[in-house]
């Protein structure tokens, strides 16, 4: 459990950074040290169907940034300036609402069974009879694609109209002059 | 736009078609080994996006690619709800598995309708991350004009 929370410190860290630092590549690097500790972290927690995800969908975003700030600009404007009455206010009200969802959450989290165990009969019987239900050797495509495929039908819908928007707003055909 | 330098074209073009086989393989595997669907589409488009940063484009290639990758991603998605509506009418519910018992565990050919629904899958996801990349890529277009 202590690499697990190490890692967690260096993420809390690199964000400290990425928010603060004023050149804007440095920030979007510190960014991309979230990221793949966060993958580092799934692997940690036996979880590589997710590892595999989060580091390509980061490596892509910091691509992403990489370009946008080498074609634009390095200095960030906003860095460094003080706090007015508003900006405090917005930290004061996200601080208690950061404060009670951790905290509640703390308390839901240790009411659960230890992580590297089952932790209910459902899942128990994702385990035992997954193999001979779907024949899928792996029980995370089995869950995702048989038993919860309706939860990926929603992720793809939510993909699906994100592009949307994005056409919508970049489209290149039918702008007016 | 003629791309990156000569150092980035080569790479590229050797470690590109390393990219599509792993993509391939994440995906056709993602019954057996981790990935999936989900996995292998993001590594297509990266794959896909690798080549394009490195040689770059022009704007007619842009607007074709736009067009295609929209007709991809409804593709997929419109494959991924015909999986479902056939286990809706063979197996009594929405998403059933078609055929579970089909073929070997372990093996290429098995667990039903989850390979191809993967597929599926993969084919709405890489479409999805190529014609966002596409759209602003294209960005450069719309302003000059």
């Amino acid at each position: 459990m202590a690499d697990l929370v190490i890692l967690l410190i260096f993420m809390v860290a690199a964000g400290i950074v990425a928010v603060e630092i004023k050149d804007l590549l440095a920030s979007a690097i510190a960014l991309g040290a979230v990221g793949f500790a966060v993958a580092i972290g799934f692997i940690r927690l036996a979880a590589p169907d997710l590892a595999i995800v989060q580091i390509v969908i980061e490596v892509l975003s910091v691509v992403f940034f990489v370009a946008v700030i080498l074609k634009t600009t390095h200095v960030d404007s906003a860095a460094g300036r003080a706090y007015k009455g508003a900006d405090i206010f917005t930290f004061v009200v996200f601080g208690v609402f950061a404060f009670v969802f951790i905290f509640f959450s703390v308390k839901l989290l240790l009411s659960f069974a230890p992580m590297d165990r089952a932790l209910g009969p459902v899942a128990n019987h994702y385990l035992t009879q997954g193999l001979a239900e779907t024949g899928a050797v792996n029980r995370v495509t089995a869950v995702v694609l048989d038993y919860r495929a309706l939860d990926t039908l929603g992720e793809a819908t939510v993909l699906f109209t994100a592009v949307i928007g994005a056409l919508s707003v970049l489209r290149l055909e039918g702008r007016k002059k | 736009m003629s791309g990156m330098t000569p150092i980035v074209k080569v790479v590229a073009r050797i470690v590109g078609g390393f990219v599509f086989l792993f993509g391939c393989y994440v995906i056709l595997y993602g019954h057996l080994s981790p990935g999936g669907g989900f996995a292998g589409g993001a590594v297509l488009a990266a794959g896909f996006m690798l080549l394009r940063l490195a040689f770059g484009t022009t704007a007619k290639q842009e607007k074709s690619t736009s067009i295609s990758s929209s007709v991809f991603e409804s593709t997929g998605g419109l494959m991924f709800l015909l999986i479902a509506i056939l286990g809706l009418f063979v197996g009594g519910y929405f998403f059933a598995n078609l055929f579970p018992s089909f073929g070997t565990p372990g093996l290429l050919v098995s667990a039903g309708s989850i390979p191809l629904a993967n597929i599926a899958i993969a084919i709405k996801v890489g479409a999805a991350v190529i014609s966002v990349f596409v759209l602003l890529a294209s960005t450069k277009y719309i302003f000059k004009e």
